[in-house]
Order: structure tokens, then C-alpha cells, then sequence
């Protein structure tokens, strides 16, 4: 094959990977908007948050002499998601609920708030620094001619795409099959009916913050592993990516969110490849822009309709 | 059955009732008639607890409800059909009417299930469609389908009549009758005067956010003052 073409297929496949895990952030960007039309701007960093317990953890278990991989990654995970849950439940417990039903603006504050909150408060735990994840998985497939360009697909790569089918599959199955799935839904619809039905919507509003939370670390500990470093800034620029991704594909909507995700990691990723590998956020946030300016909805997104 | 007592409600600075007070006896049509803008959506609301009543005492079965948060409002045996039916267009009937039995077992549920679609047959044959693709006529058979999921003793309905053809409107109001029959007690607020008063047992009339007249079905529908603001003349 034509060395472009290789070189873009691999960009494809790194892109692919960065975009599977803005699309897990993303959906707790979209379905607390679609539910009670907030942005959590303090997302990023219980994402950031589900890092560092992977990080902790991992560490741990590594000094204690587990050696075992799927044990590390499994508890890696399982711990992550519990504490990140805990702070987004905690955070809309402590700074959302309690000024609902005010004006928009004051709860996009308080999430603001929030965000510096949680950054400077895992800032003074854990210290500023770069921190090194532990490499737990290398190597890779590699094809393609070696005297042209070799693609080569890591294992993290493959993990992270195989968690994130696994954790995308529960969710859409958890939505549309499940009793409290379907009350989500209907709340995204109607809350106010919702809670005239005898449903207390406000269980179900911290469910999405949970469910928001549980993934973006699912994304925390896979993204963790495959970069390689740390540090508690990480949350503010991938949950201005996932939120992009969400108002790409259409905030309030799921597979928006999932669409958004990908789209927005691949387009990153070629761009990366023809034009200084800087430019890529540029490119990231002026396709924001136009999507704001020309298709406000999204992708997938429908238009706010006034209820008659 | 349900008792309302010196109940004032506000909107901000503006008082849209008036220490109003009234009775929903067991078993019994009770309807509310008034102007647009007269209170009667507020009333209904208030009883479910959104918007609260700033005074006043509500009470369901002899027990204050006017202190529970809407959710234990509602799980007390009433269900709202509320202005505008507000089913949820993109859920499918079913899903719909599930979502009126959430707080019910799953076996509770199968049976009020069968039982409202023998009262609203259509809703069978529309069952895996979505509520929003459907007529106004069948949205408000889903709206009261979805109330009756929880197995309510008292439906509060507003205005089901509302933006319907005359024949359905018809069949609405014999549905409402047939509930009764079967011992559900029914509070019905209506601007469709007429036909609210010739089904109900008792009638109340609200103005300017006050109780104004009491009375049986049939003698309000007799009242001089009513035919004029009302019936027409």
C-alpha cells in the first residue's frame, strides 16, 4: 500500500481510540443536560478523579506484589469507578441540588466553582507534578511493509476500544431496557411530569451524575494508562474535548454523545497528521464554532421545541 | 376524600388562590368549572404539591399531605392527568404506560395494565408505537391510561376535553363516567362547562382564584348566573 494511505490508516486508528474515550466522558455532559439542561463544567475533573484513583491504585497493588494484569486493571477500574461515582453524586448533592429550580446561570457557576474546586484540592493531595503511570501493557500488531510504513495497533489501543464497546453496550441496554433506565428517559422528556407520575426525579438526576461519573473514569483509568503521565490539569482540557464532542453530536442525545466522541478524536488525529500536531485543538474548537454557529442541534441533536 | 381547607397559593408576589375550600367526597364526579386564567389549573397542581400552597391545610384520606415533596404526593392513591396530557411523545405506549406503574410491583402493574386497555382498546392496537405519533384523541386516552397504571382511588383530570373532536370528547366523558361506576373517585376540572356539569355529582365554580358557588351537578347547570358566564346564556 501507498505510504499516505498507511499513514493515514494509522492515524485513523489513534484517533479512534482518543475518541472512544471523549465519548465516554461526554455522555455525563449529555445526559445531565438532557435531563436538567445544566453544563457540569466540574466533569473534567471527576474524570480526573477516576485517574488518580487508577493511579493510587495501581501503584498499591503493584507494591503489595500483585502481579497479576487482569486483576490490576479490573481493580483499577472497579475502585475508580466507585470513587468518581461518590464525588459526582457528591458534587451534585452538595453544589447542584440545593439551587435547582433558580436561574440557569447560577448553577453553570457553581459547576465552574466546582472545577476549581476538585483541581486544587487533588492539587494539594497529590502535588503538581507530572506523576508516571506505571506501563502495565506494551506492544502491539504491527503490519504494512517495514521498508514503507508500519501501522501498528497497541494492545492498550485494543483495550481501550474493548472497554469502552463493553461500557457503551450496559449503557445503551441499561437506557432502553431497564425500568430506571426508561425513567431517565422520561425525565430528559418531561421531568416535571416525571415527578407528577410519583417518581422522585431527584434519585434519578444523582443516577445520571453516577452513571456520567462511572464512565468518565472508566475513561480516566484507560486514558491514564495509554498516555502515561498525570497530573491534575488533565481534567480541564479532556472535558472541554468530551464537551465538544457532546455539542458535536447533539448535547442531551446518547448517541449524539457517542458519534461526537469519535468524530471529534479522528478529526484530531488527522489533523495531527498533515499539519503541526498543535494545530489539532485549534481544529477541535473551531469545529465547535461551526457547529454553534451552523447546526446549534448537533448532529443528532433535535431542536428545543416549546411544549404546547 | 380529599379536603381542601383556606388553601392560598402564589406565584412569586401574585396570589392565584384565594382561601379556597372544597370537598371530593368517595366515589363521586366532582368538577371544577371557570374562566381561562381563573385559578382552576393551580388548583389541581397545588394538590399534587407544585406549586406548594403557602397556607392552608390539604388533606387526602384525613391525612395532611400539603407538608410530602410531589413524589409522596402522588403515591398516597391519586394520579394527575395534567393540562396538555404531557405524555411522553418519544417513548412508545407501553413504555408510557409503565411509567405510570414505576412506583407499583411488576405484577400489579400486568393487571391494571389489562384492564386499561380493555377501557381504551385502541391503546392496545397502538401499543409498541411512539405517543407522539399518535392523535390528540389517543394521547389523551394514553394520558389517562398512564394515571389509571397506579391504581389511583382519586384521578385528578385537567381538562381532557381540551383541542378534541366532539365524538371524542364524547367518549372521554363516558369513560370518566364508566371510572366512577367502577369506584374511582374523579376530580374533573373543565372549561367545557355543559358537559362537565351533566356527568358530575357536585360542581364548584372558581373566579379570580375564589370559590364563588357550590352545588349539585344539576342544579348549577340550572343557576341562572352559570348559564350566563358558562353555558351561553
Amino acid at each position: 500500500m501507498h505510504e499516505t494511505t498507511l499513514y493515514v490508516l494509522q492515524q485513523l486508528i489513534n484517533g479512534l481510540t482518543i475518541g472512544s474515550t471523549y465519548a465516554l466522558i461526554a455522555i455525563g455532559y449529555t445526559m445531565v443536560y438532557g435531563i436538567i439542561g445544566m453544563i457540569n463544567f466540574a466533569h473534567g475533573e471527576v474524570y480526573m478523579i477516576g485517574t488518580y484513583t487508577a493511579f493510587i491504585t495501581i501503584i498499591g497493588l503493584l507494591t503489595m506484589g500483585v502481579g497479576s494484569l487482569p486483576i490490576v486493571l479490573l481493580l483499577a477500574l472497579i475502585t475508580a469507578v466507585i470513587i468518581a461515582s461518590t464525588y459526582g453524586y457528591a458534587v451534585e448533592r452538595v453544589a447542584y441540588r440545593p439551587l435547582r429550580g433558580g436561574p440557569r446561570l447560577i448553577p453553570l457557576i457553581t459547576a465552574i466553582g466546582m472545577s476549581i474546586f476538585l483541581q486544587n484540592y487533588i492539587r494539594l493531595a497529590q502535588g503538581s507534578r507530572d506523576l508516571a503511570m506505571p506501563v502495565l501493557i506494551s506492544g502491539g500488531i504491527e503490519f504494512g511493509d517495514p521498508a514503507v510504513f508500519e501501522v501498528s495497533i497497541s494492545w492498550m489501543q485494543l483495550i481501550i476500544w474493548g472497554v469502552t464497546l463493553v461500557a457503551m453496550t450496559a449503557l445503551a441496554l441499561f437506557i432502553s431496557r431497564s425500568r430506571l433506565g426508561r425513567a431517565c428517559r422520561a425525565c430528559a422528556q418531561d421531568l416535571k411530569m416525571t415527578n407528577l407520575l410519583g417518581i422522585d426525579t431527584n434519585r434519578i438526576i444523582a443516577l445520571t451524575f453516577i452513571i456520567g461519573a462511572a464512565l468518565a473514569a472508566v475513561a480516566g483509568v484507560l486514558l491514564g494508562l495509554y498516555y502515561g503521565t498525570i497530573n491534575p490539569y488533565i481534567g480541564f482540557m479532556a472535558g472541554l474535548k468530551a464537551f465538544t464532542a457532546a455539542v458535536l453530536g447533539g448535547i442531551g442525545s446518547i448517541p449524539g454523545a457517542m458519534l461526537g466522541g469519535l468524530i471529534l478524536g479522528v478529526t484530531e488525529a488527522l489533523t495531527a497528521a498533515f499539519f503541526p500536531s498543535e494545530y489539532k485543538d485549534v481544529v477541535a474548537f473551531s469545529l465547535l464554532v461551526l457547529i454553534l454557529l451552523f447546526r446549534p442541534t448537533g448532529l443528532l441533536g433535535k431542536p428545543e421545541v416549546e411544549k404546547v | 376524600m380529599l379536603k381542601l381547607d383556606n388553601v392560598s397559593t402564589f406565584y412569586g408576589k401574585i396570589q392565584a388562590l384565594h382561601n379556597v375550600s372544597l370537598e371530593v367526597n368517595q366515589g363521586e364526579i366532582l368538577t371544577l368549572i371557570g374562566a381561562n386564567g381563573a385559578g382552576k389549573t393551580t388548583l389541581m397542581m397545588t394538590i399534587c404539591g407544585d406549586p406548594r400552597a403557602q397556607s392552608g391545610h390539604i388533606a387526602f384520606d384525613g391525612r395532611p399531605i400539603q407538608q410530602l415533596s410531589t413524589a409522596d404526593i402522588m403515591r398516597q392513591g391519586l394520579a394527575v392527568v395534567p393540562e396538555g396530557r404531557r405524555i411522553f411523545a418519544g417513548m412508545t405506549v407501553e413504555e408510557n404506560l409503565f411509567m405510570g406503574s414505576f412506583f407499583r410491583s411488576r405484577s400489579e402493574a400486568s393487571v391494571q395494565l389489562d384492564h386499561v386497555l380493555t377501557l381504551f382498546p385502541r391503546l392496545r392496537e397502538r401499543f409498541h408505537q411512539r405517543g407522539g405519533t399518535m392523535s390528540g384523541g389517543e394521547q389523551q386516552m394514553l394520558a389517562i391510561g398512564r394515571a389509571l397504571m397506579s391504581q389511583p382511588r382519586l384521578l385528578l383530570l385537567d381538562e381532557p376535553s381540551l383541542g378534541l373532536a366532539p365524538i371524542i370528547i364524547q367518549q372521554i366523558f363516558e369513560i370518566i363516567e364508566r371510572l366512577r361506576d367502577e369506584g374511582v373517585t374523579v376530580f374533573l376540572v373543565e372549561q367545557n362547562a355543559h358537559q362537565a356539569l351533566r356527568i358530575a355529582d357536585r360542581g364548584y365554580v372558581l373566579e379570580n382564584g375564589r370559590i364563588v358557588m357550590s352545588g349539585s351537578g344539576d342544579a348549577l347547570l340550572n343557576d341562572d348566573s352559570v348559564r350566563k358566564a358558562y353555558l351561553g346564556g
